[in-house]
């Protein structure tokens, strides 16, 4: 067994990154390197009105009083800041109106993702945001959806069109002092998506965003604000792909959710970040703050997500139960497989009376993989009635891998109830062996029993993208037995 | 059908199985009994491919091909079915998504056509019936939360969708009720053909009350040191295992 083990280990690799190609096109950049200056030439590339480059300024001064934060379960290599491009566009008129004012080259990429940007060859019923680099190249069914009066578009577009909205919701959720990853997407974030869904209306589609990294030395930092008013309705996916090289690229993004009365929203993401190569070389760093806000009574915030790339992930989906009898939902997936490291949980706020949480978390460590669960649940003195369940299991695949749980628990009322399970479990070779007797290859039978680990959380994406997830799952494990 | 040839296997170093010799044929069944440690089971792993045990010396051949050379999942798409004396938990996986994987993973390999999700129901209800599965289990995950009597039922239900050549059932009998036996029994009874064959382990005489062996072997140290008709089952029955130690002491 032990040599067969080491077999299969080496062949970990064998499941190719599928998205790894560069993309030769037109750029226009701005020399590295972070200052004052840097922050007014992107404010000044977007047109932007005074008040954002205010909001910029003053969270970039902010930023340079703090410092990276350690507290992570994470080897995070020194990041220059200054050899860092945060710029970096595509060459094209802003925000093409139509399909042929895109680069030819551009479509081929997004086509070459699955993502194509052609309404009618788009799968029915999901919106896409196209995002490259530091811009949106396109979004699609932005007309459909305006007819139900909901927007949805590029964030530059509604810092022009809508700057009331914007500037109303603008870092209600992430203040730009949060911490320093999300200050400094708030001196410099770029573009990413905007969103509001109006009162009463059921978004009749998906929407989503995709994010793709295509230039070298920059770094992405998208914002995405989204908004649900009373009693809507809206499902939300982001996916993201990078080229595969041999530098680590950072990715600070920033997403804010507000849920009025009755609204709600799902988030799910697939992150798909290039990981690095099995020597962990190269990769994404991926540090994302994301929290929505369940400011209306019975308002619902669901997170699910499903990570399987990056070389570093730092990330903590959050829900904010400001409304009473409002819920919060974090379903996650994280695999860290060759050097991977992940450190991912939620927070759960309980502000509102009879507010419910729930946190699902399952990890998958595999190869010499390292992932943290870290997760706060925290019940404030006035939230009478709070109740959270949190189930946070780890599965290791290989004996030179990690997993880790770190829960946090401040109750100052009472009445809540809060309940935690954890489990920590190998795949057994009794299980493979099982699977094995029946007819089932090894590498089947892995797939087979890491999606059936992971199946509480798949089942919380929408369907279309449930497919894709099992099947990035098994890719991301190809090989990797226990 | 399998001929094995002075068998020996170890664990960890230590012989187990010291020289086994043993044929089957097609339409047989044989029962193998023993004290407990007698190396009943590591047997079973061997035939199946599981390698915690290491063959030393010997040939075991199966259909004609060398059984030894072949991996686990092959035995099984070959036709060898083991029933697990601990049948294993696979949470999250439904019993329908993992017998049609294993189902089609067999077809696949006969050249056929991988069954519909309709066409695997249907054959699913039919083989329920069968061993009197109750439908509950069968779309739950893969023997969790299942009793041990559940899990023993399970495992005849997958031996009847997979309707091997060469049947081993570990222990299968360990741990049920008359009436659980009775079905597990019954199961096997059924899906016995003049082509196909069993090799029933077996601690006591009572499951071959319904199981009607052809041959019967008493395996003891490693070894079999005794090779019968059924009367060889009542016999060990009533006199119990001293005998046959004081049976090889003697020898």
């Amino acid at each position: 067994m032990e040599k067969d083990q080491d077999k299969i280990l080496n062949d970990v690799t064998s499941g190719e990154y599928k998205y790894g190609f560069y993309s030769d096109i037109e750029m226009e950049q701005i020399p590295k390197g972070l200052n004052e200056d840097t922050i007014r030439i992107i404010s000044g590339k977007k047109s932007e009105p005074e008040w954002l480059l205010d909001f910029r300024l003053k969270a970039f001064r902010y930023w340079q009083t703090m410092k990276m934060p350690q507290w992570a379960n994470l080897k995070i290599p020194p990041i220059d800041y200054q050899e860092i491009i945060y710029y970096a566009a595509p060459k094209q008129k802003v925000s093409p109106k139509s399909l042929d004012d895109i680069d030819p080259e551009l479509k081929r990429t997004f086509d070459r993702l699955g993502i194509p940007l052609e309404e009618q060859k788009h799968l029915s019923g999901v919106a896409v945001d196209a995002v490259m680099d530091s811009v949106s190249v396109r979004t699609t069914f932005r007309e459909t959806l305006a007819e139900s009066g909901i927007i949805f578009c590029s964030f530059s577009d509604a810092v022009r069109e809508y700057p009331d909205l914007v500037r109303k919701y603008l870092g209600t959720v992430v203040p730009y002092t949060d911490n320093y990853f999300a200050s400094l997407n708030s001196a410099v974030f770029s573009d990413g998506s905007f969103c509001y869904i109006p009162r009463g209306v059921r978004c009749p589609m998906e929407l989503s965003t995709y994010f793709r990294i295509n230039a070298a030395n920059t770094g992405q930092f998208e914002r995405t604000l989204l908004i649900a008013d009373e009693e809507s309705y809206v499902s939300y996916l982001e996916g993201c792909t990078a080229p595969m090289r041999d530098e680590n690229q950072l990715h600070a993004a920033i997403v804010e959710i507000i849920a009025e009365n009755h609204a709600e929203v799902k988030y799910s993401t697939v992150q798909n970040w290039y990981p690095g190569d099995k020597e962990g070389k190269g990769g994404i760093f991926n540090f994302v703050t994301k929290r929505g806000l369940c400011r209306g009574d019975n308002s619902k915030i669901s997170w699910t997500q499903v990570e399987t790339g990056s070389a570093i992930t730092w990330k903590y989906p959050s829900c904010i139960l400001k409304g009473d009898n409002s819920t919060g939902e974090f379903y996650s997936v994280a695999v860290t497989n060759n050097f991977q490291q992940a450190d991912t949980g939620t927070k759960m706020i309980h502000i509102g009376k009879n507010t419910k949480s729930t946190i699902v978390s399952k990890g998958i460590s595999a190869g010499r993989g390292q992932n943290s669960y870290r997760g706060l649940v925290k019940v404030l003195k006035n939230a009478t009635g709070a109740r959270n369940f949190s189930q946070c299991d780890s599965l290791l695949l290989g004996d030179k891998c990690g997993a880790h749980t770190f829960p946090y628990l401040e109750v100052d009322n009472q009445s809540a109830i809060i309940e935690h399970e954890a489990t920590t479990s190998k795949i057994g070779e009794d299980q493979i062996f099982y699977c094995n007797q029946r007819g089932i290859s090894t590498e089947d039978a892995i797939g087979l029993i890491v999606n059936g680990y992971a199946r509480e959380v798949i089942n919380k994406l929408p369907m279309e993208f449930a497919v894709e997830a099992q099947k990035l799952l098994q890719i991301s494990l190809e090989g990797s037995v226990g | 059908m399998l001929i094995i040839e002075d068998l020996k296997a170890a664990i960890s170093g230590k012989l187990i199985l010291k020289g086994i010799s043993l044929e089957v044929k097609a339409g047989e069944i044989h029962a193998i009994m023993g004290p407990n440690g007698s190396g009943k089971s590591t047997l079973a792993a061997v035939l199946a491919g599981r390698d915690f045990a290491e063959v030393t010396n010997g040939t075991v051949t199966y259909m004609g091909k060398n059984l030894l050379e072949m991996a686990a999942e092959n035995r099984s798409k070959e036709g060898i079915f083991l029933g697990f004396q601990y049948p294993i938990e696979i949470p999250g996986v439904s019993m329908v998504n993992f017998m049609k994987t294993a189902l089609n993973e067999h077809r696949k390999h006969k050249g056929l056509e991988p069954l519909s999700a309709s066409d695997f129901l249907k054959l699913m209800r039919e083989k329920k019936g069968l061993v009197e599965i109750d439908s509950k289990l069968t779309s739950r995950s893969v023997n969790e939360g299942f009793s041990g009597g559940e899990k023993k039922k399970n495992e005849i239900f997958q031996m009847a969708i997979l309707e091997p050549k060469l049947a081993i059932l570990d222990e299968t009998d360990s741990g049920l009720d008359i009436d659980a036996l009775r079905i597990v029994a019954n199961g096997v009874n059924m899906l016995k053909r003049p082509d196909n064959a069993a090799i029933v382990i077996t601690h006591y005489q009572r499951l071959l009350d319904y199981i009607v062996p052809d041959v019967v072997h008493v395996l003891y140290d490693g070894r079999i040191v005794k090779t019968a008709g059924r009367e060889l089952a009542l016999e060990l029955e009533e006199k119990g295992y001293e005998w046959i130690k004081d049976h090889v002491e003697e020898n």
